[in-house]
């Protein structure tokens, strides 16, 4: 059980390190993929050591499958939308959101 | 104890998560990151297939690997000038986050590895996964099944209205 959650915790924090060093929209939305799985990971390990004989575990990782899907559509969707008016999806000019 | 040994294959499928996970965030080009990242979710699966969760593996693979992937290839090709390779990927932060996400690693581990009382249940595995999610889903889980269906006609009506070019 330990070398699963220690994967799911190294793999978290390979995604997270994406998360805050990617110029790129479309690399920040992978890496936030990979966080997801980390989580996906963790829910099944546990679910599959501590209470084998119920299933709820792996539901929670297919609701959360489901919604990450769902955030990588509007994700992508902003992405385009975000090219098209400032033709570049670099975080570096997407800042007049800032004060 | 029947829980699943830590056998050659999951050391096989961790290195191979953990190596394309590196080349997601590491590659200058960003459609090979998309590649390693559908690899490393097909990785991810094999680990569901290894912890006797075979729905959510098959879940994973058609909709990672088959839609989300497919999805994300689209918005590379659609945004990226494929051609300009030269462009740094990384902002200036790389360093200090990359320290900081080793010592995340570091302290995650070493507190599972520290954690001593787990409750490991030596029951028997469901019979039918995909039998006893599916009524679950039916009854149980009923609410978050009909609200995450919702959730999934609302981000498609969004994504159309996003994506949809303005006529002028």
């Amino acid at each position: 059980m330990f070398y699963y959650l220690a994967l799911a915790a190294v793999l978290f924090a390979i995604g997270l390190f994406g998360v805050m060093t990617r110029r790129n929209l479309i690399g920040i939305l992978m890496s936030l993929e990979l966080m997801f799985n980390a989580a996906n990971i963790n829910l099944v390990t546990f679910n599959r050591f501590i209470a084998p004989e119920h299933i709820v575990g792996q539901m929670f990782a297919i609701f959360v499958v489901v919604v990450a899907a769902a955030e990588a559509v509007v994700g992508l969707a902003l992405v385009l939308v975000i090219y098209r008016n400032w033709r570049g999806i670099g975080t570096e000019n997407i800042s007049i959101m800032k004060w | 104890m029947n829980a699943p040994d830590v056998g050659i294959v999951f050391w096989i499928l961790s290195a191979a998560i953990l190596i394309s996970g590196v080349m997601v965030v590491s590659l200058r080009n960003i459609f090979h990151c998309a590649l390693a990242l559908v690899f490393c979710l097909f990785c991810v699966a094999g680990i569901y297939v290894l912890l006797n969760a075979e729905f959510l593996a098959a879940a994973q693979v058609l909709i990672y690997v088959g839609a989300v992937a497919i999805l994300i290839i689209f918005a590379v090709m659609l945004t990226t000038d494929m051609t300009s390779k030269k462009i740094v990927m990384t902002n200036e932060n790389a360093l200090v986050s990359f320290f900081t996400c080793i010592l995340f690693a570091f302290v995650s581990v070493s507190m599972i590895r520290l954690t001593k009382v787990w409750n490991i249940s030596d029951k028997e595995v469901v019979a039918n996964n995909v039998e006893t999610i599916g009524k679950s889903l039916m009854t149980e889980f009923m609410l978050p099944f009909e609200v995450v269906s919702v959730l999934l006609l609302a981000a498609l009506i969004g994504a159309i209205v996003l994506a949809r070019r303005e006529r002028s």
